[in-house]
């Protein structure tokens, strides 16, 4: 077994060999190498051919018209361009966009960024269990909404939104439905003929394709327009130019072909594995699941040990890769928004680690971090003085703290 | 984060972990921070007749520099005078972790707790209180 082991698959995965194997074909002098753009000779037919079949490979998945998919940096850029584009082509209609608070930062700082520019945004409230509540959403549209962005797999706590419910709604509003899809790609099945999403986000790193390429689907029947937020050659319809990176394409598109067809057997065996290791850990006293256990990806495990800081507890398991919070934000002393926007309390926030599996974890390892965790918790409660104090019965809400 | 040597080896051997008797009139504890900021650290130090510190003890809640933080300080503050003890700065402490910026604050929490131990080891016997620093 390699250590440390990696339980950190929703920050980013190893390349699929196979991804890896393809990629290399598209970069030297005796491979694939030519400008997409390039009509003059065969060297750009054969990039603008490969770079096509990767696009239909994108489309497959999601059972959409590869037409509809837009190749851009990764995630980050999707969800710029669909929300700042969508926000200003249409901002006629109206200047109201509603997100939730637990969004991933590409989604929550393009709102802010609308904000400076005079447009309003409702953050909703997710419910305990981190999805969003559909009463409570139809009742944060306005006259003037304009755009929602929902995403459908959070990244630190796994849970998946009802994205039907939500598409039915906005349809029938006439109101734009963006989603980010970077963590459920290859993870939840997705339709987009049995759905009513107007665009959708992706990034291929998160399902073993190589980091620094995504795509944005973007719907055509209703057609969906967006302004442009980089300018130039006219490439992807006008809507994100730039000389297209072949084998970043190339890569993502045999990612998400193996996706397609693995996704279901690594599903119930990553399921397996989740199970395991969420049974060597459930009875240990004051640990607590983060999130929604039934609506939820079966690589997520999100859990809180009371009483145990989570920085120090990482530090502990050095055996393991794992995160607290996403790996986004895991760099800021903040306790995780995600787990404060469910209502968990400072403390439970604190404490909490992310392990997310995928398709290289093994039983060896789940039964290793399983070991690890067991032996650190025990070590660092008895470092604990909030341990201590629980034992002995004190309510720690009772305790008047010196807040620094 | 990476962090110095120093700091792995108080995280992964801290010295002097454990309790002492609140109720003991040798016994003088500091408890400060809060579970909501991510940090609580407690000290404890049993103090001699002649006023010097004989014993310390700290349990703590937090990152690692933060238990390195403590840990460093019941080594510092065991034979010094209540005084000598108080005198502790926390940039000694983060100087000695080689602490990062981020982790400064580490450092003025273990010097605020001995500095509340002292405290209340000195109001339990009807001594003057030190005066606050900043």
């Amino acid at each position: 077994m390699k250590k440390p082991v990696y339980f950190d698959y929703s920050a980013t995965t190893p390349v699929d060999p196979r991804v890896a194997e393809v990629m290399c074909t598209y970069l030297t002098l005796d491979g694939t190498f030519g400008n997409a753009a390039s009509r003059s000779h065969p060297f750009g037919w054969d990039a603008e051919k490969a770079i096509e079949e990767a696009r239909a490979n994108v489309a497959a998945l999601i059972n959409a018209d590869p037409k509809e998919i837009i190749f851009t940096s990764g995630a980050t850029e999707s969800d710029n361009l669909a929300i700042k584009g969508a926000a200003h082509f249409y901002n006629k209609n109206g200047k109201h966009i509603v997100t939730c608070k637990t969004e991933h930062k590409a989604v929550l700082d393009s709102c802010r960024q609308l904000e400076r520019e005079g447009y309003e945004v409702t953050y909703l409230e997710p419910e305990a269990n981190g999805l969003v509540d559909i009463e409570k959403f139809k009742a944060a549209l306005r006259d003037d909404t304009i755009l929602v962005s929902i995403m459908h797999v959070n990244n630190e706590i796994g849970v998946i939104q009802d994205l039907k419910a939500i598409g039915d709604i906005t349809r029938e509003r006439k109101i734009i439905f963006h989603v980010d899809a970077a963590q459920s790609a290859g993870k939840v099945p997705i339709d987009m003929q049995d759905n009513k999403v107007d665009l959708m986000s992706f990034s291929a790193h998160k399902i073993y394709g190589p980091k620094g390429i995504g795509a944005l689907y973007v719907r055509r029947k209703p057609r969906i327009r967006l302004e442009a937020q980089m300018h130039g050659g006219g490439h992807e319809r006008g809507l994100r130019s730039g000389t297209l990176a072949t084998h970043q394409i190339v890569g993502m598109g045999e990612a998400f072909r193996i996706a397609k067809e693995e996704m279901a057997a690594d599903n119930e065996r990553i399921r397996m594995l989740r199970d395991r290791l969420l049974k060597g850990l459930e009875d240990i006293e004051e640990v607590y699941i983060n999130g929604d256990m039934q609506n939820r990806i079966p690589h997520n495990l999100n859990i809180s040990f009371n009483f145990v800081e989570g920085e120090s507890l990482i530090m502990a398991l050095k055996g393991l890769a794992v995160s607290s919070g996403s790996a986004c934000t895991s760099a800021s002393l903040e306790p995780s928004y995600v787990l404060r926007a469910l209502g968990r309390s400072d403390e439970l926030a604190h404490s909490s680690i992310r392990f997310t599996l995928g398709r290289f974890s093994t039983e060896d390892e789940v039964d290793f971090a399983i070991e690890e965790i067991r032996k650190h918790i025990g070590k660092l409660r008895e470092l604990s003085p909030l341990w201590e104090m629980y034992k002995e019965g004190i309510d720690l809400n009772s305790v008047k703290w010196v807040a620094h | 984060m990476a962090y110095s040597n120093k700091v792995i080896d108080h995280y992964e051997n801290p010295r002097n972990v454990g309790s002492m008797d609140k109720d003991d009139t040798n016994v003088g504890t500091g408890m400060v921070g809060a579970p909501a900021c991510g940090d609580v650290m407690r000290l404890q130090i049993k103090v001699s007749d002649d006023g010097i510190i004989q014993d310390a003890k700290f349990k703590t809640y937090g990152c690692g520099s933060a238990i390195a933080s403590s840990s460093l300080l019941t080594e510092w503050v065991k034979g010094k005078s209540l005084d000598e003890a108080a005198a502790i700065k926390n940039t000694q402490i983060a100087e000695e972790l080689e602490l990062p910026p981020v982790k400064i604050h580490c450092s003025v929490l273990a010097e605020d707790a001995i500095k509340a131990a002292i405290s209340n080891y000195k109001e339990k016997h009807g001594l003057p209180a030190a005066k606050k620093s900043a």
